[in-house]
């Protein structure tokens, strides 16, 4: 038997943001910084205490791109694919770390559970182009050699733990 | 002192007191506390410096005392100083100076130097052309710019509403609640013709009109914070740097047309404008600026935040709404207007976030005032974000009618690197090209649309002659595609196979015919799609084929990249001089297209190469080469 889900960081974002339906992008958006996801567990008890159906949180959950119905890595890191950033070769970045760390476009998070690797359309940092961000934490004027070492000494640190 | 201001009086009495403190306090140091130079450390500076004062026992004022003594530092958190090519910034008062790359390891020497000593550092002083200039206003990026929206951004603390209104801040609020009725307000703001900065540039005023006229119990008034064009970052600059003028803005608005709440809608991707706005408007409640009842007159607001979730449809003003509303941001026919059924279907106010910020002064100094800025028809001021291939890349604001070589020639110091000045991408991923033949262009709302451009939300990218134009389209048709929120055809399905179109042509398998395909379907989209976003998703396109056919035409027939930026389009050749015959590349070669003798030049068979580039990073000897 799985462990029963704890309802009480939901039961929290649904105290903080109101219990109402316009409240749902900001209850989830809390829900998530929690959990960096959203668990599928949330849906039905969200959908009992806000008398919406399923359907329709579900349907705002997957509109938005920031909602992710995945676990992600303990290390976010996204990549600027604003028009900024691409003009002063980011690709060359986001690929070269993709094949290192063995993620692709579409699987986002290696295997470890370490690293989840994501693009986002501008960050508005556009002054520091290229920019990659890791758990929200700007890291400006980056190539592909700097990238891999801010990776490489997150690796370290995990690993000396 | 008791909290809330019940008067108008009683809020001037405050703001003489904190005028008194902020001008005894002339001894500042100023350090940017934007996104930009956060990044880059700005933060730790901030701290060092503190506690090297604090342990060298001067006496560090964070915040504005109410009896100065005259003997303090001032050290202060401001917003975006703009100029983030060159940050972390600090700024050194009253000497004016500006210090810049400032690195933690430089705090200690200007304690002992700077602030000890009064003297300037040298080393961290801006230089241009052999020329040192000490003073921020001397420097050209500087020199050249009006600011008034921007003005406060890097001279106050962002997080101080007591500075805020030390310098004059809510007294235009004050002006609006107790001296000019609602119709007056809405007739000055008529008489500026201050144009939306969101980029559509229709005029503030008729907007306010239309929704006080509009029948409704609850009015609204909406602030678009989210600003998704990719390379833009004006409003974010605002929202972090002077969050209270925006509010002052957002509650004139509110007064005018008769609305109680307001919604400011940032993206997520903004935090620390969130964090500085939570703060801002925690701060303008507690002292009675925003709430009931505000400073007695009887009149009430209240502004939330609603964050966004990442999906650029929402700066369109419907799916805006439907957004804060608890929906799927989906963009709704129109009309009815927004200003008739906006928020909760109610007749909303929705301006951007720099069009508020220029309410207080216009209210403040009066129409005439602004139209002497900028050109009869858009007058005053605006902000752009200048990035891209350009050496000073940061934030500018200039007036209406400045000519795109003034703007990146003069203020954005040239080109970066040895690449020449090709095109700039004005309005983003709704915008067009300009090239060098409209760069004495004055640039104004009605002048771009002219040429089939727009302003848009201002970011200015600018691209040099390595950057392929084709690509570029491709790259704004990606960025349509994905964000395309799905509920018209024509966008769904329409930039769907446009992108299609431009992929293959990067990738050297356009056809011919394909450049007129593109123009039917860019025209087709841009007449039936439902919303804003969806009618101007071609304009990139369209602009790149007729500034640059042939571009296109060079990958369509040629297989050829002018500016050997496509790389499926790049021809890889093996130099038989460095060549020493190892064979090391075509072992590596995945379709087997590299063939020779052992200690004789290899040679690649074009016809098979697939341009995957690993014989090049095979080589030892540097002989694969690229043209």
């Amino acid at each position: 038997m799985p462990e029963p889900f704890d309802y009480s960081v939901v039961d929290a974002a649904l105290e903080k943001c109101g219990c109402k339906q316009s409240a749902i992008i900001a209850i989830l958006q809390t829900i998530q910084e929690h959990y960096h996801y959203l668990p599928e567990e949330a849906f039905p008890y969200l959908s009992k205490k806000l008398e919406m159906s399923e359907a329709r949180i579900f349907s705002v959950a997957t509109f938005y791109e920031n909602f992710s119905l995945e676990k992600k890595g303990k290390y976010v890191i996204k990549f600027c694919d604003g028009t900024a950033c691409h003009v002063r070769g980011s690709v060359p970045i986001l690929e070269r770390v993709r094949s290192e760390l063995g993620v692709t476009e579409k699987k986002k998070t290696t295997d470890d559970q370490l690293f989840t690797i994501e693009t986002v359309s501008c960050l508005g940092a556009c002054g520091l182009a290229p920019v990659m961000t890791v758990n929200d934490v700007v890291h400006p004027a980056m190539t592909p050699d700097k990238a891999m070492e801010v990776i490489y000494s997150l690796k370290v640190k995990e690993e000396s733990k | 002192m008791s909290d809330k201001f019940q008067t108008r009086a009683s809020l001037d009495e405050a703001r003489a007191l904190w005028k008194n403190a902020y001008d005894n306090q002339t001894r500042k140091i100023i350090v940017c506390g934007g996104t930009g130079c956060v990044a880059g450390g700005s933060l730790n500076i901030y701290d060092t410096l503190k506690k090297l004062m604090e342990k060298n026992g001067i006496n560090v004022a964070v915040t504005l005392e109410h009896e100065p003594h005259g003997e303090e530092v001032g050290l202060k958190k401001s917003g975006c100083h703009g100029f983030c090519e060159m940050g972390p910034l600090v700024r050194i008062e009253p000497q004016g100076w500006l210090y810049t790359k400032v690195k933690v390891d430089d705090c200690k020497e200007i304690l002992e130097k700077t602030v000890l000593e009064g003297e300037y550092i040298d080393r961290l002083g801006y230089s241009a052309a052999g020329v040192l200039y000490k003073k921020q206003e001397e420097i050209p990026f500087y020199k050249q710019q009006n600011r008034v929206v921007l003005e406060h951004c890097g001279r106050i603390d962002a997080d101080s509403i007591e500075e805020y209104i030390a310098i004059g801040g809510y007294a235009s609020l004050e002006k609006a609640l107790f001296d000019m009725k609602e119709e007056e307000i809405i007739e000055e703001i008529k008489k500026s013709i201050l144009r939306g900065r969101g980029g559509g540039g229709f005029p503030t005023g008729k907007k306010w009109e239309q929704v006080r006229r509009a029948k409704g119990d609850q009015k609204y008034v909406v602030c678009n914070g989210d600003e998704g064009d990719p390379g833009a970052f004006m409003d974010r600059s605002i929202m972090e740097g002077d969050p209270h003028r925006m509010l002052e803005g957002m509650i004139i608005a509110g007064i005018a047309v008769g609305a109680t709440e307001g919604y400011i809608y940032v993206r997520a991707e903004y935090p620390l404008a969130v964090k500085r706005l939570q703060k801002a408007i925690i701060e303008a409640e507690r002292i009675g600026i925003l709430g009931d009842d505000i400073l007695g007159s009887g009149k009430s607001f209240r502004i939330h935040i609603a964050k966004g979730a990442g999906a650029f449809v929402c700066g369109e003003g419907s799916a805006l709404t439907a957004s804060i509303e608890g929906k799927r941001g989906f963009p709704r026919v129109k009309p009815p207007r927004t200003t008739e059924h906006g928020l909760f279907d109610s007749p909303t106010v929705l301006n951007n976030v720099e069009t508020f910020a220029t309410v207080s002064q216009i209210i403040g100094k009066g129409a005439d005032w602004y139209l002497s800025i900028g050109t009869a028809n858009s007058p005053g001021t605006k902000a752009f974000a200048l990035t891209g291939n350009i050496t000073n890349t940061g934030l500018i604001e200039v007036p209406m009618g400045t000519t795109l070589r003034k703007i990146i020639f003069d203020i954005g110091g040239g080109m970066r690197g040895d690449g020449e000045f090709k095109a700039v991408q004005i309005g983003g991923p709704s915008g067009a090209c300009l090239t060098k033949e409209h760069l004495d262009l004055p640039l104004d709302f009605d002048n771009l649309k002219s040429i089939g451009a727009m302003i848009g939300s201002g970011g200015l990218v600018v691209m040099d002659s390595h950057t392929c134009m084709v690509e570029v389209a491709r790259f704004f048709m990606h960025f349509t595609q994905n964000e395309s929120c799905g509920k018209c055809v024509p966008c769904r399905e329409g930039t769907k196979r446009m992108l299609e179109i431009l992929e293959r042509i990067v990738a050297g398998n356009g056809q011919e015919g394909d450049i007129e395909l593109l123009e039917e379907l860019s025209d087709t989209i841009s007449h039936t799609a439902l919303c804003g976003l969806g009618k101007s998703a071609p304009n990139p396109v369209v602009s790149t084929i007729k500034n640059f056919r042939s571009e296109y035409e060079a990958h369509i027939r040629d297989k050829r990249c002018p500016a050997g930026q496509c790389q499926k389009l790049k021809r890889i050749y093996i130099d038989p001089l460095t060549c020493k015959g190892c064979s090391a590349c075509s072992r590596k070669c995945p379709v087997n297209a590299i063939s020779g003798k052992i200690k004789e030049p290899f040679h690649i068979d074009l016809e098979k190469c697939i341009r995957c580039g690993s014989c090049i990073s095979t080589c030892k000897f540097g002989a694969v080469k690229e043209a």
